[in-house]
C-alpha cells in the first residue's frame, strides 16, 4: 500500500518534472528564435544602409557635372554621408546614434534631389535617372527593413517581458534590443521625396 | 471587433503593435473612392463610376476602428475552421466508405459467399453484432430502395475493379500534379502562360518593388517572371518562401504606378509568406479525394457490391432494418452532396486567403490605397481574361482569370475562388479612414 502510493506520487512528480523541462527548452528555444530574427532583420537594414554609402559618390559626381555650382548642397550631402558611415563602423554608438545620422543623410539627399529637379538637362541623363530609382528604392528599402526589424523587435520584446518567458529571458540574460527610428520629422515621408 | 492594440500590451501571436504607421499619402477623402483616376477618360467628368459608389457604401458598412490586424487576425481563424470543417467532411466521407467496404469485398463472385458468411458469423458474436449486421444489412437494402437487378452487371468484381482502376488513375494524377507543384516549383504553369524570368537589368523598378516587399516580409528575394499579355493579371507561387515566384503581366505591368506596383506585388508576396500555395494544394488534394471516395460509393451502391450481395444473403437476416435503412440513405445522400460541400468549402477558403493576402498587402506597405487603386484599375479593365489560364490555376491569380465579361461587378457566388472585387477594394479603403 505505502509501495504503490509512493510509486505513483513518484510518477506523477517526475510527469510534472519532465513536462516543466519541456515548457522551458520551449520558451527558451522561442527566445533564441526570435533574437535571431532581430539579427537577421537587423543586419537587413545594414546592407541597405551600406547600399546607400556606395551610391552616394556615384550620384554627386553625376550631379557635379551638370549643376557644379551647388556645392553647398553637395557637401552637406559629403559630410552627412562621411558622419553616418563614421557612426556606423563605430559599433558601440548605438541604434540611436545611428539612426541620427541616417535621418540627417536622408535629409541632406532630399536636398539634392529638390536641387536637381531644377536642371531640365541632368533629369534627362540615363545615368542620374537610373542613380535616382536606385536610391528612391534603397530608402524604400531602408524604411520597409525597418519596419521588418520593428516588428520583430516588438515580438522579442513582448515575449521577453510576459510571464512566464521573463523568468527564462532573466535566467539566460537575454538583453533588450532596441528599436531603430530615424530621427528626423521628414524621414517618414522620405520614400516620396524623388517622386 | 478587436480594438487596436496599444504598444506595449503583449498581445499573442503575431497581433504586435505598428511601431511605424506610414501616414497615408492623401488621408481619406470622401472615403478614399475618388483617387486613382489618372489617364482615364471617365476621370474627366467627374463622376463616380458604378464601382466607386458600391465601394463607398461598401466602406461605410465597416467598422471605423478597422485595422489591418483585425482583418488578419479573422481570416487566419476563418481558414483554420475551413480547413477542420474539410477534415471533417472527409472523415464522414471515409466513415461512409468504410459501412460500403466489407459489402464490396463480399461481392466478389468467387469470395463472396465465404465473406458474407463470414459477415454473418460475426454478426452473430454479440461484440460484433452491432456494425457487422449494420453491414451485411446493408447489402440487402439497396436492391430494395434502387429496384436495381445486380444481373445487369453479372460480373460485379469486374465493375468494382473498374470503379478502383478509376480512382487510382485519378489519385495517381492528382498526386503527380502536387508533387510537379511541389518539386518543379510551378514551371509547369509558368510555361504554360509562357511566362519569362526577368533580371534587375531589364526592369530595375519592377525588381526593385518586389525587392522591397520581400524585405518588408522578411522572405528571400522570389523570382520575378514576365507574361507576355495584355491582360492585366499578377499570381505568385512556390511551396514555401525559399521557393517563391511572382509573376506579372506585361499589360498590367504597363497600366501600373509604383505606389499600384507596390500594391500588387505585397499582395503576391503575401501569397508566399502566408504559404497560400501549400495550403491550397492541400485543399484541392482533399477535395479531389472527396470527390473520388464518393463516386466510388455510388458506383458500388448502384451496379455492385450491396445489390448483388443483398440478393445473395437476402432472406437469411430481418430485423435492424430500419437503422440500416437510415444508415443508408444518409451515405447516399452524403455521396451526392460531399462534393459540392467540398468545393463550397475550397472556394470559401481560396476568397478569405485573398482577402488575407490582401490584409498582408496593408501590412507590408502600410499604404492600403496602393492595392485598392491598382485592384480598380484590374475591375475596370476591358481586356480578355488570361487566355491560357485554366481552371485549376485561377486561385493563383490577383484577380480571377476566368472571369465572364457580364460578372465583373458580381455579387459573389460560393462558386468563385475570388471575393468580388467592389468588397476588396472596400475593406482596403476602410484601413486608410
Amino acid at each position: 500500500m505505502g509501495i504503490l502510493a509512493f510509486l505513483i506520487f513518484g510518477g506523477v512528480f517526475l510527469l510534472v518534472v519532465v513536462i516543466l523541462v519541456f515548457i522551458i527548452i520551449g520558451l527558451y528555444n522561442k527566445l533564441v528564435r526570435l533574437r535571431v530574427d532581430c539579427d537577421n532583420g537587423w543586419s537587413q537594414i545594414d546592407v541597405q544602409l551600406k547600399r546607400r554609402y556606395d551610391l552616394i559618390p556615384n550620384l554627386v559626381e553625376t550631379v557635379k557635372g551638370y549643376a557644379s555650382h551647388e556645392k553647398e548642397t553637395l557637401d552637406a550631402v559629403i559630410s552627412a554621408r562621411a558622419k553616418a558611415v563614421q557612426t556606423h563602423d563605430a559599433s558601440d554608438q548605438g541604434a540611436k546614434a545611428m539612426g541620427q545620422a541616417e535621418g540627417e543623410l536622408t535629409q541632406a539627399l532630399g536636398r539634392l534631389m529638390a536641387v536637381a529637379e531644377a536642371y531640365p538637362d541632368l533629369k534627362a541623363n540615363q545615368n542620374f535617372l537610373s542613380l535616382q530609382e536606385e536610391l528612391t528604392s534603397t530608402e524604400n528599402k531602408i524604411g520597409f527593413a525597418r519596419q521588418h526589424y520593428n516588428d520583430v523587435v516588438a515580438r522579442y520584446e513582448t515575449s521577453r517581458q510576459s510571464v512566464p518567458t521573463n523568468i527564462i529571458a532573466g535566467m539566460f540574460s537575454f538583453k533588450e534590443r532596441e528599436y531603430f527610428e530615424i530621427e528626423e520629422p521628414e524621414a517618414k515621408n522620405a520614400p516620396k521625396v524623388s517622386f | 471587433m478587436p480594438i487596436d492594440p496599444t504598444p506595449g500590451v503583449p498581445t499573442p501571436g503575431d497581433g504586435l503593435p505598428r511601431p511605424h504607421p506610414r501616414p497615408h499619402p492623401r488621408p481619406s477623402e470622401g472615403g478614399g473612392a475618388d483617387k486613382a483616376r489618372p489617364q482615364r477618360p471617365r476621370a474627366a467628368k467627374r463622376e463616380p463610376s458604378e464601382l466607386d459608389r458600391v465601394v463607398r457604401d461598401k466602406v461605410r458598412a465597416l467598422p471605423g476602428s478597422l485595422t489591418y490586424l483585425d482583418l488578419i487576425r479573422k481570416n487566419k481563424r476563418d481558414s483554420v475552421l475551413l480547413i477542420v470543417a474539410m477534415f471533417v467532411l472527409n472523415a464522414l466521407v471515409g466513415g461512409a466508405i468504410g459501412g460500403a467496404i466489407i459489402p464490396l469485398f463480399a461481392s466478389f463472385d468467387s469470395a463472396g459467399s465465404t465473406m458474407v458468411s463470414y459477415a454473418d458469423t460475426l454478426s452473430q458474436d454479440p461484440m460484433n453484432a452491432d456494425f457487422d449486421g449494420m453491414a451485411s444489412e446493408a447489402m440487402q437494402v439497396p436492391s430494395q430502395i434502387l429496384g436495381v437487378d445486380a444481373g445487369v452487371f453479372r460480373d460485379t468484381g469486374r465493375a468494382t475493379l473498374f470503379a478502383l482502376i478509376g480512382a487510382a488513375v485519378m489519385t495517381l494524377v492528382t498526386l503527380g500534379l502536387a508533387l510537379e507543384a511541389w518539386f518543379g516549383g510551378g514551371r509547369f504553369l509558368l510555361n504554360r502562360v509562357h511566362a519569362k524570368e526577368i533580371t534587375k537589368e531589364l526592369d530595375p523598378e519592377l525588381f526593385n518593388v518586389v525587392d522591397e516587399m520581400r524585405i518588408a516580409a522578411g522572405i528571400p528575394m522570389p523570382r520575378v517572371y514576365l507574361i507576355p499579355e495584355s491582360a492585366l493579371n499578377a499570381f505568385a507561387t512556390g511551396r514555401d518562401p525559399e521557393h517563391g515566384i511572382v509573376a506579372i503581366t506585361t499589360g498590367l505591368r504597363a497600366k501600373l504606378t509604383r505606389e499600384e506596383l507596390q500594391g500588387v506585388m505585397a499582395h503576391e508576396i503575401a501569397h508566399i509568406r502566408h504559404y497560400d500555395i501549400r495550403f491550397s494544394m492541400l485543399m484541392a488534394m482533399m477535395v479531389g479525394l472527396i470527390v473520388l471516395a464518393c463516386d466510388a460509393l455510388l458506383r458500388v451502391a448502384w451496379y455492385g457490391g450491396w445489390a448483388s450481395s443483398g440478393r445473395r444473403s437476402g432472406g437469411d437476416k430481418k430485423g435492424g432494418g430500419a437503422i440500416v435503412i437510415i444508415f443508408m440513405i444518409l451515405a447516399l445522400i452524403l455521396a451526392v452532396v460531399a462534393p459540392f460541400l467540398a468545393k463550397v468549402i475550397q472556394m470559401t477558403y481560396s476568397r478569405r486567403r485573398e482577402y488575407l493576402a490582401d490584409a498582408g498587402a496593408a501590412e507590408l506597405t502600410r499604404n492600403p490605397e496602393g492595392l485598392a487603386s491598382a485592384l480598380k484599375k484590374l475591375a475596370e479593365d476591358k481586356e480578355p481574361l488570361v487566355e491560357t489560364a485554366n481552371r485549376g490555376m485561377a486561385h493563383m491569380f490577383i484577380m480571377n482569370p476566368l472571369r465572364k465579361k457580364k460578372s465583373r461587378h458580381e455579387r459573389g457566388s460560393v462558386f468563385s475562388s475570388h471575393p468580388p472585387v467592389a468588397d476588396r477594394i472596400a475593406k482596403l479603403i476602410a484601413l486608410t479612414r
